[in-house]
């Protein structure tokens, strides 16, 4: 029981780190594909308007996940990290890179290093993304054994389902960036990058619904155990996720972008939560349970009381930082 | 299905069979060189913010422009201090499970909980430095100032939490193992174990330490270069004070650390103080090298160290002669990063006692508070001193532990992933680190120079923004 509500609050951070942190990902995706120093200005311009404030606080969820994991699923945490450790590596090394351009370019002013700071940015915004969707699907289709660096450490990332997951998450970072910056452009009044963006959410949105689909015959041959639980018992939250990315389609060429916003979210946070209840109670599939693997209950206790104290302070915070910055910037500062 | 979970231990033993030399080896330069990154940076995210608000709380008291052009100046400092400390310390996370599995399958839930607590600290940081730099211009001054506030607390708590963490590995408590199984747990023991006290103190002042004296170097040099306006001397002088009132605080803390060593890790202070019988009447050595039998060409106090441990020459020291061979430190190393930590912490000391008087002789005679060439000079290299300070204190902390990973309980050899190619995985590392701290110097020196600060420390575009 206790077991199983804190992979459920593991499992709403990896929704809110896919949903938050994902979306900065992918706009630093789109700010690798705005075009040249001149014609991306523009939008490069909204993109670092709208995630400089928040990306950190969005990175946290990364760290609360791994933190989770490690302190409730100890001997899962072992295993993935040992025998994953090539593409986690890699997806370390693009954290850093992603974090510190980002925060470089803001602090540079000539073109050269912007353009220096921002390639960095821009291309580990691409690679971060993939290399954890990699991480995602080594374990989902049963790659990574219990004990140490028991799996093989590249064929445990190398096969058809980890390329599925990181082709799947960059595709899924990039559209919900796309829709999240419709809604930016669209109080910033600037109605032309609102125009643009949706039409890239759309495209996004199109190419993730064709990898999804074309993923179905990759998991079939691939992956059957996670398969099966897709297709029967989280069936209705793989319909559900569909729904959502249709209708969310719909709303942005109705230019209705706060409501495509929730609905391209919606499918998202759908998607994951059909992955864990596809392979639910298997943490390790074919090996190790939740409840095998949990820690002792004295430790869940204490850390669902500590967060459940944090969160009393970290939602009215978050809250104040959402608000804070969605009022729109002020056209005339006051002088003071 | 077959489901299995072999028990942790026997894991734990087999990998240590199955890992080489060179790949642990890489591992601990590896996890050592992170951290001793991060470490700087976190000790600037911790003390900056302090330093930061009190230039803008001076500059609305008193309207001073100087307090508050360097509030902004310091404010963009943060940002992209606090970015390269958020990834750089995500990495050491990732690096616990990617280096040291065995730790963390075996341990992760004892230590976890002190994680948890970090994560909410460091989350509530993120979003109030997020508000704090990018609504200058969006709230009224007080009202800023205050958001200022959360940062301050919630990086100091999180250093609390990490550090805690860290005091188990050398004081692990909390925990019951049965055949290398860890059955029952006190996560509330296990993070508030007795090295926790004397650890974080230390270490928290430290972060200001580091910070204060850093930034007042930055202001020294160009006090030395002859700009002397109120721009440079306040820049100068708030921060160099808050470390001079530090220092002596620290000393004590520190001293109080190391007899906290005598009685709970006596085979660290024995490597720090380079003590290889064991008896009464120790004297402190100062330097010299490992021979067979002890340190030669030391300086030599008599009957010094037993004099600091317990206050009477009589006090009977550890040596390492207790300590099996195989489960020493390595003492060279140990005793030099500690011998140095103290030296550097002197220094400092006595740099706040010079600065006591300069203002002793202010308030005597009057006037403007007198910088001496030799004092700016000194005050010049304050910060690298204290940056020395800090890496000695943190490798006598971590080689002063080794073999040990959990202090007595599990040796780094159990600990680390025998995965092949860790030595690879370094070298990329070192790549990346290299080129993130050319870019981190390069940007901030950029920043201290005379650039247009906008209103909002963060905004890129100046042009949208008033320019103070």
């Amino acid at each position: 029981m206790l077991a199983d509500a804190a992979l459920a609050v593991m499992w709403v951070g990896l929704t809110c780190y896919a949903l938050f942190g994902g979306a900065d990902f992918g706009a630093g995706v789109w700010d690798l594909l705005a075009g040249g120093a001149e014609r991306g200005r523009e939008r490069r311009r909204l993109i670092e308007h709208s995630i400089g404030p928040v990306w950190e606080a969005n990175h946290v969820w990364l760290i609360f996940v791994v933190v989770m994991l490690w302190s409730a699923f100890s001997p899962v945490f072992a295993a993935v990290m040992s025998t994953l450790y090539i593409p986690l590596t890699l997806a370390a090394l693009g954290i850093i890179a992603r974090g510190a351009a980002f925060a470089f370019r803001k602090a540079s002013t000539e073109l050269w290093q912007q353009r220096l700071f921002g390639a960095c940015f821009a291309l580990s915004s691409l690679l971060t993304p993939f290399f954890l969707g990699t991480v995602a699907g080594g374990v989902a289709s049963g790659r990574v054994p219990p004990g140490i660096a028991r799996g093989d450490v590249v064929t445990g990332w190398l096969n058809p389902t980890s390329l599925l997951g990181g082709v799947l998450a960059v595709v899924t970072c990039a559209h919900l960036a796309a829709v999240y910056l419709c809604a930016d452009a669209d109080r910033e009044r600037r109605p032309e990058l609102a125009a643009a963006f949706a039409r890239d959410a759309v495209l996004s949105g199109v190419a993730a619904g064709v990898v999804a689909l074309a993923g179905i015959g990759v998991l079939h041959a691939d992956a059957p155990q996670l398969f099966h639980g897709l297709t029967h018992r989280a069936l209705p939250l793989v319909v559900l996720s569909a729904v959502a990315g249709v209708t969310g389609l719909a709303l942005l060429t109705r230019r209705r972008f706060v409501a495509a916003r929730g609905a391209a979210a919606l499918a998202v946070a759908a998607i994951l939560w059909a992955w864990g209840a596809a392979q639910y109670p298997a943490m390790l599939v074919g090996s190790t349970t939740v409840a095998r693997a949990a820690a002792n209950g004295s430790v869940l206790t204490a850390v669902l009381a500590s967060l459940g104290v944090g969160a009393v302070v970290l939602v009215p915070s978050l809250w104040l930082l959402y608000a804070t910055f969605q009022r729109g910037s002020p056209e005339q500062p006051s002088p003071r | 299905m077959r489901t299995v979970l072999f028990g942790p231990g026997v894991l734990a033993v087999d990998a240590a069979r199955r890992v080489s030399e060179g790949d642990l080896a890489a591992a601990r330069a590896q996890m050592g060189f992170s951290l001793a990154w991060h470490i700087i940076v976190a000790c600037l995210g911790v003390g900056l913010p302090a330093l930061t608000l009190l230039a803008e709380w001076y500059g609305i008291r008193t309207g001073n422009p100087a307090h508050r052009l360097l509030a902004r100046r310091w404010a963009r400092a943060m940002g992209v201090l606090f970015a390269v400390g958020a990834v750089s310390g995500t990495i050491l996370s990732f690096e616990m499970g990617l280096l040291w599995p065995g730790l963390m399958g075996r341990f992760g839930q004892v230590i976890g909980l002190p994680f948890a607590l970090e994560g909410i600290a460091f989350f509530l940081e993120a979003i109030f430095l997020g508000i704090y730099l990018y609504a200058w211009d969006r709230l009224p001054p007080r009202r800023h100032l205050l958001t200022g506030i959360p940062i301050v607390i919630s990086g100091t708590v999180s250093a609390f939490f990490v550090v805690c963490a860290n005091a188990w590995m050398n004081q692990p408590r909390g925990f019951t193992l049965r055949d290398g199984k860890v059955v029952h747990v006190d996560p509330w023991a296990a993070m508030l174990n007795p090295a926790s006290p004397p650890q974080t103190v230390h270490m928290i002042l430290a972060a200001f330490m580091v910070a204060s004296f850093l930034a007042a170097s930055v202001y020294a040099v160009a006090l030395l270069r002859g700009r002397r306006d109120a721009y440079h001397r306040a820049g100068f002088f708030i921060p160099f004070t808050l470390g001079a009132i530090a220092t002596p605080f620290q000393i004590v803390v520190g001293d109080w650390a190391a007899r906290f060593l005598a009685d709970y890790q006596p085979a660290k202070l024995a490597a720090a103080e380079g003590v290889y019988r064991t008896g009464s009447h120790v004297p402190l050595t100062l330097g010299g090298v490992t021979g067979d039998h002890g340190l030669k060409y030391g300086l030599e106090i008599p009957n010094g160290l037993s004099l600091l441990v317990g206050y009477s020459p009589g006090t009977v020291v550890q040596g390492l002669d207790r300590v099996p061979p195989a489960l020493r430190p390595p003492v060279t190393g140990v005793h030099w990063a500690f011998d140095l930590m103290v030296a550097a912490g002197f220094f400092l000391l006595l740099m706040g006692v010079w600065l006591l008087w300069q203002w002793w002789r202010r308030h005597r005679a009057g006037g403007e508070l007198s910088t001496p060439r030799l004092f700016l000079a000194l005050a010049a290299l304050a910060g690298p001193a204290a940056v020395v300070a800090l890496e000695c204190g943190w490798s006598v902390t971590e080689l002063g532990r080794q073999p040990w990973i959990v202090y007595g309980v599990m040796s780094v050899r159990e600990a680390v992933n025998p995965a092949p190619g860790l030595m690879t995985g370094l070298w990329l590392v070192l790549v990346v680190y290299a080129a993130m701290t050319v870019a981190t110097v390069y940007v901030l020196r950029r920043l201290a120079r005379g650039t247009p600060v906008p209103r909002a420390p963060q905004e890129g575009d100046v042009a949208r923004y008033p320019v103070v």
